[in-house]
């Protein structure tokens, strides 16, 4: 018994670790938590200076910056309605197109396509998903605009010309393709790969076993898709449209090319407009006194907006994990 | 000598001596691709009697068990030859409405397969999609499947709560339930207890023995007690064949081939 318990011991000591652990992990937790906190410094700053740099706007002009239609560079009046409607129409008009096609793809892609089809299809929406913003926008403007002028906008025009609600939401006064619709049909191009390859994504994660259990029980592949896969994977997807409305909010580039930069609040969605990420994105440039204090006004509201959509995506995703 | 060897005698009731054939399998072979998973099997199941299938992991039991609901279809590069006649109709033809089969044979998976839904509604899907029943009617029939399964006592309370909130246990009854409220003429299981822990499983091994007097059970089990406990019938497979197919009884005390008695005393497997 003695001989056996004095091997062990020596046994113990011989796997002793020459360097100390506790030399480095003090230094590593220093590092990680720095890295932290600069991630929270940054965003606090940028939080600051913007609300810093709008104060002078937000001050002038209280809530009627909110309501305010006007956005006069000579006599320096600035209202952010026209911009701040034509971000949430953009976006909305790009969830109505982008949110069916995209889960109509993630379905198709996940359930119905045939196994040599999935790989390369599968492939080229994640590298749509890639693709820069500003090429979407120099495609938007030199193909799509003309065609859906010519094809889209005129034959409307003409034909709601007149009616009572449609003739005043889907009639362009001037028919150049560009306008808030256009803006939006962009933008749904921009986010369908993005919640596209989520969605799939999220249903390529659902065990196996649960989808064959509801085609054993005789389901047809659009009751398995519509009562259980769609429900199991209900949450994380609109997790994934939250994610790409934040986008659609913030996408700056494609859209000052398409949307016509308007400063006039139209109650056509055929009509040129503008989104505040446009309207920024087209006068930083030569703006100076009060006009800079109100884009970055602007810029504020944007940063909220975005801000809202994310923390209600985070919240609906964590949810998921309480299965 | 063999008897000797053998650790546990089958206790299960005694098969009839004259039950109908339920399902009959004729010359069946069966393909993964190129691979040859299941080799010219003839069998014949009783109908209500429990016949459990049992082999060595890959010898194609599993495999055999998904033809009865042809759920292998749903992988094109699945496919079966042969004849699996199930009420005088062969199930492998392609004029079969293979939704309407589904419905008819039940199947329960190894792992607990919750629907994202209440446990009411997890146990009226079947019915939903299959047939036209009042609000009554169904509550009834969720009931008596519920009572069947053995969870009615538990869940009666909370039926409107997500069957995701269910153990483990509780969560295979509930599939069970929900299989036999669509009155089925043959359930399939497919290592029900494989994820459970011994007092789920004696649950619902006594469960798979009281249903037996409805429904035809085929049952996969990688556990020879459990096949001896509740069947009346057991196949040995091995690399795709059906070495021996008899009364449990049989099969477990006096097998006529020697790869049986090696594998039922465990001596390989």
């Amino acid at each position: 018994m003695v001989a056996i318990s004095e091997q062990t011991y020596k046994n113990a000591t011989a796997v002793t670790r020459r360097d100390n652990p506790f030399r480095f992990d003090p230094l590593f937790a220093a590092l990680s938590k720095a890295a932290a906190i600069t991630v929270l410094v940054l965003l606090a700053g940028i939080m600051s200076s913007m609300v810093y740099g709008g104060w002078d706007a937000f001050a002038k002009f209280g809530t009627g910056f909110f309501t305010g239609t006007q956005w006069d560079t000579m006599n320096d009046n600035y209202g952010g309605l026209p911009a701040i409607v034509g971000t949430l129409s953009t976006a909305l008009i790009a969830m109505i197109i982008g949110v069916p096609l995209s889960i109509g793809t993630a379905i198709y892609l996940t359930q119905l396509a045939p196994g040599w089809f999935k790989g390369p299809v599968g492939t080229a929406v994640e590298l749509l998903a890639a693709v820069p913003s500003i090429i979407y926008g120099m495609w938007g403007l030199f193909v799509f605009v003309p065609l859906f002028a010519a094809y889209f906008q005129v034959p409307v025009s003409q034909v709601v010309e007149g009616m009572p609600i449609l003739g005043t939401i889907l009639y362009a006064r001037s028919p150049s393709g560009l306008g808030i619709l256009s803006a939006g049909v962009i933008l749904a191009f921009m986010i369908v790969p993005f919640i596209a390859s989520l969605t799939r994504d999220m249903l390529d994660q659902i065990p196996t076993v649960l989808r064959e259990s509801a085609y054993g029980i005789g389901c047809t592949t659009w009751e398995v898709v519509r009562h259980v896969l769609l429900p199991q994977a209900g949450v994380s997807i609109i997790g994934a449209i939250m994610l790409g409305l934040g986008r659609a909010l913030g996408e700056t580039m494609a859209v000052t090319f398409v949307i016509g930069n308007a400063n006039r609040l139209s109650a056509s969605i055929m009509d040129p407009g503008s989104t505040i990420a446009s309207r920024i994105a087209s006068e930083f440039n030569e703006a100076l006194g009060m006009q800079m204090n109100a884009l970055i006004a602007l810029g504020c509201i944007l940063f909220f907006v975005t801000f809202v959509v994310l923390v209600i995506a985070r919240i609906l995703v964590s949810r998921v994990k309480q299965y | 000598m063999s008897q000797m060897a053998v650790q546990e005698a089958p206790s299960a009731a005694a098969p009839k001596a004259d039950a109908p054939v339920r399902i009959g399998v004729k010359n069946l072979d069966f393909y993964y691709g190129g691979f040859h998973a299941l080799k010219d099997v003839n069998m014949n199941f009783g109908d209500r009697e429990v016949t459990a299938l049992i082999g060595p992991s890959g010898c194609g039991k599993s495999t055999l068990l998904r033809i009865f609901n042809r759920i292998y279809s749903l992988y094109p590069e699945q496919r079966a030859t042969g004849e699996v006649m199930l009420d005088g109709r062969n199930i492998l033809s392609p004029n079969i409405d293979i939704n309407e089969l589904r419905a008819r044979i039940g199947m329960v998976f190894q792992k607990p397969t919750p629907f994202p839904m209440s446990i009411y509604d997890n146990c009226a899907f079947g019915m939903r999609l299959y047939e036209k029943l009042s609000k009554s009617e169904l509550d009834d029939r969720v009931e008596q499947a519920l009572r069947k399964a053995a969870l009615w006592d538990e869940v009666k309370d909370k039926l409107k709560q997500s069957g995701m909130g269910l153990s483990g246990g509780q969560q295979q009854r509930m599939c069970i339930a929900r299989t036999i409220a669509q009155q089925p003429d043959v359930i399939l299981f497919d290592e029900p207890t494989s994820a459970l822990d011994p007092i789920s499983t004696g649950k619902i091994e006594e469960l798979i023995e009281q249903l037996r007097a409805d429904f035809t059970i085929v049952i996969v089990t990688h556990n020879m007690q459990q096949a001896a406990r509740i069947s009346q019938y057991t196949a040995f497979m091995y690399l795709g064949e059906l070495i021996e197919f008899g009364p449990t009884t049989k099969i477990f005390m006096n097998p006529d081939q020697k790869r049986t008695l090696d594998y039922v005393t465990g001596r390989f497997g």
